[in-house]
């Protein structure tokens, strides 16, 4: 997006009202940073706490320590462990990811558009809903095996019930009027379709992939956690077996570090995407 | 020609039953401008929709050009009350709509874009959604929208109603000297008499809800009109106090009707 500039916004709200734009601007941003230094405080405060307390007041074979959890990373990054790891998992996640989005897209956009259907499969969607995805695992590793397609799997069947919903959802809930007064200007059902309810339920979707990427993500650890010799499930699984606790929270922070990052892309792309709902 | 005959509507929704509109018989010429006034809730609203074909008649049937309307009356352009521009896509992407859906070509569709966006006043606004613009400028858009792809007849819903006086003033000369250029056929929703008057070739007066038609009335002021003079025309005086005298007593009943 780029953002007026001082002269051009000067000529539509006159040169108080661009200063006070201007200003409101830096100021944005300054206050942006600060919250920015906050987060960083934060952390460091709960790894200082950590630290503090770890050997002090608590054994550390219960909560390790910052400092063996920092060499444990160092560790696997140094022999390759952590990379192998790391890919296996994004990998699964990332699959599971695109084959659930995608077919929840489609079966949700299908039922959307079709009240005969919808209500058919009605209380066969709130059925599978009310089902906790993650009780299937033992499930899809009896089906799939304990390689990487039974995560695939897991991952996909979690994201496809996130897509699913908000895609059914965003493509009934387009407004009426704009059906209609398209339909006037005589618009074809292909072209409503291309110009109101795609672009109309894009935020929906976008929702739904947005929430959908950590279930892809804790989809694929599981899998991992229950059967697998490879994975950050399989590292966190390992290191709980063997009571080594700075392996089992180096393994929950490249998980978190990866759903942090992934988190912030999708919302870059939303902010994008979703620019004409203008400033809230 | 728009032809209305005995179409009433009756809503049903949730065991609750609305007259929104008794069955109304009425004729609009082509080329004709028609403003229809009445008390809110008289079902002005539901009679342009009817004619518009996006909500089914209950009881009579209306002709566009001797066809029946079932479906999307693509005929007409409609302004409705409500905003109808699409969120996702700005001013002059609103305004090419029509266009883009006619497949007209893409070189074409620019020049009418900025050619209409002058005609409103909006020429700095081009880029701007929907939630960038305020009540008045969305409705000048949604005008805009209408007059761009020239259909023959027009159905506007208190296109004016979100205006300042200045601005109201200097669109209705605005679109009579489109209608007086084009002779387009115009129906015409508002709650202003003075706007009704002097715009109209006849004004359609409803009684409160279930809303009928209570008068009729020609209006034989000399043409082209200035919207700003005419007002203080005699004609133009008496034709405002017998109407008003029509009118009164209805916003009253659907006053007392609210009221109570
Ligand atoms: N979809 C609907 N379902 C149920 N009732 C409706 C519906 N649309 C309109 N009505 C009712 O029909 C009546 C007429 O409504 P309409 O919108 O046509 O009034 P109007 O004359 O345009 O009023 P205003 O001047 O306030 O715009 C109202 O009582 C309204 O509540
Ligand atoms: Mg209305």
């Amino acid at each position: 997006m780029n953002l007026p500039t001082k002269e051009a916004a000067g000529a539509l709200i006159g040169p108080e009202g661009a200063e006070a734009l201007a200003a409101g601007r830096a100021g944005d941003a300054h206050f942006g940073l600060a919250i920015r230094a906050g987060q960083v405080g934060i952390g460091a405060l709960l790894l200082l706490v950590w630290h503090v307390v770890s050997g002090r007041w608590i054994d550390p074979f219960f909560i390790s320590s910052p400092d063996a959890v920092a060499i444990k990373l160092w560790t696997w990054t140094a022999d390759g462990t952590l990379w192998n790891a790391f890919t296996y998992t994004f990998k699964a996640m990332m699959l599971g990811f695109v084959i659930g989005s995608l077919a929840g897209f489609a079966t949700g956009f299908v039922l959307g558009r079709s009240d005969l259907l919808a209500r058919l499969f009605d209380p066969y969607i709130t059925a599978l809903y009310c089902m906790p995805k993650i009780a299937l695992a033992p499930l899809l590793i009896l089906w799939f095996g304990i390689g990487i397609e039974s995560k695939v799997a897991m991952s996909a069947l979690i994201v496809f019930f996130l897509v699913f919903l908000n895609t059914f959802s965003g493509v009934r809930d387009v407004n009426p009027l704009y059906l209609h007064v398209t339909g006037i200007m005589g618009a074809s059902s292909l072209q409503q379709l291309r110009l109101v309810i795609f672009p109309s339920a894009a935020a929906w979707v976008l929702t739904g992939l947005k929430v959908s990427v950590p279930y892809a993500l804790i989809g694929a650890v599981v899998g991992e956690l229950i059967s697998s010799n490879r994975g950050i499930g399989f590292l966190i699984g390992q290191a709980s077996g063997l009571f080594d606790t700075a392996g089992v929270f180096a393994g929950l922070a490249v998980l978190a570090a990866t759903g942090i990052i992934l988190n912030a892309g999708l919302k870059k792309l939303e902010t994008r995407l979703l620019r004409w709902r203008g400033q809230r | 020609m728009i032809r209305i005959k005995a179409a009433g509507k009756t809503f049903r929704t949730g065991g609750r039953i609305t007259v929104a509109l008794s069955p109304v018989d009425l004729e609009i010429g082509n080329g004709e401008f028609v403003s229809l006034i009445g008390p809110s809730g008289c079902g002005k609203s539901t009679l342009l929709n009817m004619i518009a074909g996006i909500v089914p008649v209950s009881a009579g049937a209306i002709e566009h050009d001797a066809r029946p309307i079932a479906g999307p009356n693509t005929q007409a352009g409609y302004m409705t009350q409500q905003d109808s521009l699409l969120p996702w896509r700005t001013a002059s992407e609103n305004i090419a709509l029509p266009l883009v859906i006619r497949g007209v070509p893409k070189s074409a569709i620019v020049a009418r874009v900025s050619q209409m966006l002058a005609l409103v006043g909006l020429h700095n606004f081009g880029g701007h959604y929907p939630a960038e613009l305020s009540g008045g400028m969305r409705k000048r858009v949604a005008l805009a929208q209408c007059l761009a792809y020239n259909p023959g007849t027009l159905l506007l819903d208190e296109p004016f109603g979100a205006l300042d006086a200045q601005l109201k003033l200097l669109m209705q000369a605005e679109l009579m000297r489109i209608w007086e250029s084009d002779r387009k056929t115009i129906v015409f929703v508002t709650h202003d008499l003075t706007e009704a008057i002097t715009l109209s070739d006849r004004v359609v007066v409803f009684s409160s809800r279930p809303g009928r038609i209570k008068e009729i009335r020609r209006i034989d002021l000399p043409r082209p009109r200035d919207p700003l003079k005419i007002q203080f025309d005699a004609g133009f005086r008496e034709l405002h106090q017998s109407l008003w005298d029509a009118l009164a007593p209805e916003i009253e009943l659907a006053r007392n009707e609210a009221l109570a």
